[in-house]
């Protein structure tokens, strides 16, 4: 009786991880097979080199450029914000806050990364732009500069917790080695103890830019929907995340090569997340049996 | 003249350590009535005793006696301890390193620790020994290359290393590890090195480079040694303090300790009987 319900768990929990591997490969299948139908028709060259992306419009331009460009400038903005924010919170933490504060400072920053994406989106566009508005007057009502931010806010423990895991995992030797040559503790912070975590912090930074480039719901509210090849924070802009959730929503119709261009979006959008997550894994293989 | 020159030396003595114990002369310790506690346990009971300047002196007793926290009192590492309290006096050359307005980071940069465990950093070979000068805010490389090399040929490391000093420590073997850790710790010259059984991680060739090493380098430090190695503690030790929980059960010339204990305690634990 008992060997049979072990044989049954053993086999479900096999089947869970086919039915994952399989759906996975689904996925990537559908999006490969619709994007080689698509680059029949379009060549990859105008793809990458072609300045606009109107494939809406009756003069039709396929240049992911622009989206590019869009995401790359909302995660940039996202990170420039998160990273300093996030470092210095994870370095308090981990070297200077009583361990109780840690204990419970900690599960309250990854609430923020919890907040459903559609309230930040709004948050963006309601209050952050106006407010911005203040300084910089022709600020557009939908700009890549508050979306940003807030994008930047909503990784914030990303990097906070995750860099705070790697500097917590520096052996207290190192510190003590510090410290017993006279180091202060700011110097034995940041001269030992954050480079020592520099391969965990840095998988930590990729982790994030990872989830800003994916990020769709903010930037779709507040950076605006034009495709522009621009790197200028204070007008509209449209991520490769944006463009994808527009045209599924829209009519376009099935088969069509407008409805093909998700699908070519969509794995430009795959490979830039997979280059980071394999560069990330790369790190941290790496490094994973440093202090063992 | 003479007066003001002193007052204002004496004045900079408060504020600052590093001139509190003066270089140009071995170091005196002294300690008084000390007594540690983490919580309610105490660790170290009513302890008096004098360390001798250019001597190597061992502290040994069987584990969890308190010979690390007693250690650990001289460059005031127990302070990160959230447990931890202590009362009683350690003057190192008539100053008490306990006072309030003592700058720990400077009393460190006169005494020097080495660990039980290597503990280099993840850094090059070079970066480790220039630490702790680099720190201090010395910029100038000629300097730092030269004191760098000293201190490598003083732990007996230079030969092995002077090739690949850019090479990560963490690729030395595990005696060479602690030579560089020594060597890091001679490169900001203090005047006393406490070691907390620096071999016991070790192989015995590289135990016995570092017994040899410690035998050079009293000649111009005063060396506090931990110890759980009898053969060890009369090999290289002038003078042996026994400990027993929490307690200095006796404390004389290691020849004497080691030939004519007093205690029976000390006897027992030195032939092996317990501990
Ligand atoms: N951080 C600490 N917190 C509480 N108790 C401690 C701590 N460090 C050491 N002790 C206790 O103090 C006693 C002496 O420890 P230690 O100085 O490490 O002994 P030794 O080095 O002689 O083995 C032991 O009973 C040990 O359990
Ligand atoms: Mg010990």
């Amino acid at each position: 009786m008992r060997k049979i319900k072990e044989y049954l768990i053993e086999k479900l929990l096999f089947s869970s991880a086919l039915i994952t591997i399989a759906v996975t490969f689904g996925i990537i299948g559908v999006l490969g097979f619709e994007a080689i139908i698509f680059f029949s028709e379009v060549s990859i060259l105008e793809f990458f080199t072609d300045t606009q992306w109107t494939p809406l419009f009756a003069d039709k331009h396929f240049g992911i450029l622009p989206l590019l460009t869009g995401t790359l400038l909302t995660s940039f903005i996202a990170i420039s914000v998160a990273l300093p924010i996030g470092l210095s919170i994870g370095i308090y933490l981990s070297e200077y806050a009583p361990k109780s504060f840690r204990k419970t400072v900690k599960p309250l920053l990854e609430l923020l990364a919890a907040v459903p994406t559609v309230v930040y989106g709004f948050f963006a566009l309601i209050v952050v732009t106006p407010f911005l508005q203040g300084f910089i007057p022709n600020l557009s009502g939908f700009n890549s500069l508050s979306a940003g931010i807030v994008m930047g806010i909503m990784i914030i423990p990303f990097i906070s917790s995750l860099s705070e895991d790697a500097l917590h995992a520096v052996p207290d030797a190192l510190r003590e080695a510090s410290f017993g040559m006279g180091a202060t503790k700011l110097q034995t912070a940041f001269k030992v103890v954050v480079p020592a975590a520099s391969s965990g912090i840095i998988v930590s930074i990729i982790l994030a830019i990872s989830r800003a480039i994916g990020e769709t719901m903010i930037v779709a509210i507040a950076a605006g929907q034009q495709p522009r090849f621009t790197l200028d924070p204070t007008v509209p802009v449209e991520t490769i995340t944006a463009y994808i959730v527009q045209v599924s929503l829209g009519d376009v119709q099935h088969g069509s090569i407008e409805y093909r261009t998700i699908f070519a979006a969509g794995i430009t959008l795959f490979v830039v997340t997979f280059l980071l997550n394999t560069i990330s894994y790369r790190i941290r293989k790496k490094y994973q049996q440093r202090y063992e | 003249m003479e007066i003001t020159m002193e007052k204002t030396l004496d004045q900079k003595v408060v504020v600052n350590t590093i001139e509190a114990i003066d270089t140009s002369k071995p170091s005196k310790i002294e300690v008084k009535d000390v007594n540690v506690w983490y919580g309610d346990f105490q660790a170290i009971k009513g302890i008096d005793m004098e360390i001798k300047p250019n001597t190597v002196t061992a502290f040994i007793g069987p584990s969890g006696c308190g010979k690390s926290t007693f250690l650990r009192l001289f460059n005031r590492m127990n302070d990160y301890i959230d447990s931890h309290r202590m009362e009683g006096k350690i003057k190192i050359n008539g100053k008490n390193i306990y006072k309030k307005k003592v700058n720990v980071e400077e009393l460190r940069k006169e005494i020097g620790m080495v660990f039980q465990k290597p503990n280099p950093f993840p850094k090059s070979i070079f970066e480790n020994v220039a630490y702790g000068l680099k720190i201090q805010g010395i910029k100038d490389k000629k300097f730092i290359e030269e004191r760098v090399e000293k201190a490598l040929k003083q732990a007996d490391l230079w030969e092995e290393v002077k090739d690949k000093l850019k090479k990560s420590a963490l690729a030395l073997s595990g005696g060479q590890q602690q030579r560089l850790c020594i060597a890091r710790t001679l490169a900001v010259e203090p005047s006393i090195i406490l070691m907390d059984e620096p071999t016991s991680a070790l192989d015995p060739i590289s135990t016995s480079k570092i017994e040899n090493l410690i035998f050079e380098l009293k000649k111009k430090y005063t060396i506090i040694i931990v110890t759980h190695n009898m053969q060890q503690a009369s090999r290289i030790s002038d003078y042996t303090a026994f400990f027993y929980i929490g307690e200095l059960i006796e404390y004389g010339k290691t020849k004497k300790i080691f030939t004519n204990p007093e205690k029976k305690r000390t006897e027992n634990y030195i032939t092996g009987r317990f501990g």
